[in-house]
């Protein structure tokens, strides 16, 4: 049996959504300028997405971290996958490799 | 804690000790810096991997005592 519910909870989440991004803040205010450069960079593919504020739960953002392995927050998933944090998103948006993952893994992209 | 861009460079080429290491402070403010890293042991692994070697280097301060560390990561070329 299992005993790890925030565990659990990113699990349920990241199956149930699409695209999910653990930041802090939320996407209309986001609290940090990394999380903020994500938010803008999926608005701007126009994916929709489900950002989920890590700042209102201690435990979901120390468990984020624990689950993906990586220290820092945000944290981009795309069906079930970590693709990565703010500078590798950065960069596979620069190099346009963001759009062709999303679209690979079947994500509507807006105009 | 700030940390100091020597300590960082120190701690990435111990972790990875063919690494070619630029670190830029953004700000001036010892506290948001930029890392360039080049490694022949980044060749065939994915950016979330390469990354992960580094921030493995910094053995757990990422995050804490390194508030803002933005990394670019690449193998040398050719190998």
């Amino acid at each position: 049996m299992t005993t790890n519910p925030v565990k659990e909870r990113i699990e349920s989440e990241i199956r149930d959504n699409d695209v999910v991004l653990y930041m802090k803040g939320t996407p209309v205010f986001p609290q940090c300028g990394f999380s903020a450069a994500v938010v803008q960079i999926l608005g701007h593919l126009g994916v929709k997405f489900k950002g989920i504020d890590v700042l209102v739960d201690p435990s979901l953002r120390q468990g984020i971290k624990d689950f993906s392995e990586w220290p820092t927050i945000p944290q981009l998933y795309v069906k079930g996958e970590f693709v990565g944090g703010c500078d590798i998103v950065r960069e596979m948006f620069e190099t346009g490799e963001l759009a062709d993952v999303l679209r690979a893994k079947g994500v509507n992209l807006g105009a | 804690m700030p940390m100091d861009i020597r300590e960082i460079e120190r701690l990435i080429k111990e972790g990875l000790p063919d690494a070619v290491v630029r670190i830029e402070d953004l700000r001036g403010d010892g506290d948001h810096y930029a890392a360039y890293v080049e490694s022949a042991e980044f060749a065939g692994k994915s950016r979330i991997q390469q990354h992960q070697m580094v921030y493995k280097a910094l053995s757990g301060r990422m995050g804490g005592a390194l508030h803002a560390l933005a990394l670019r990561t690449s193998a040398p070329q050719g190998s």
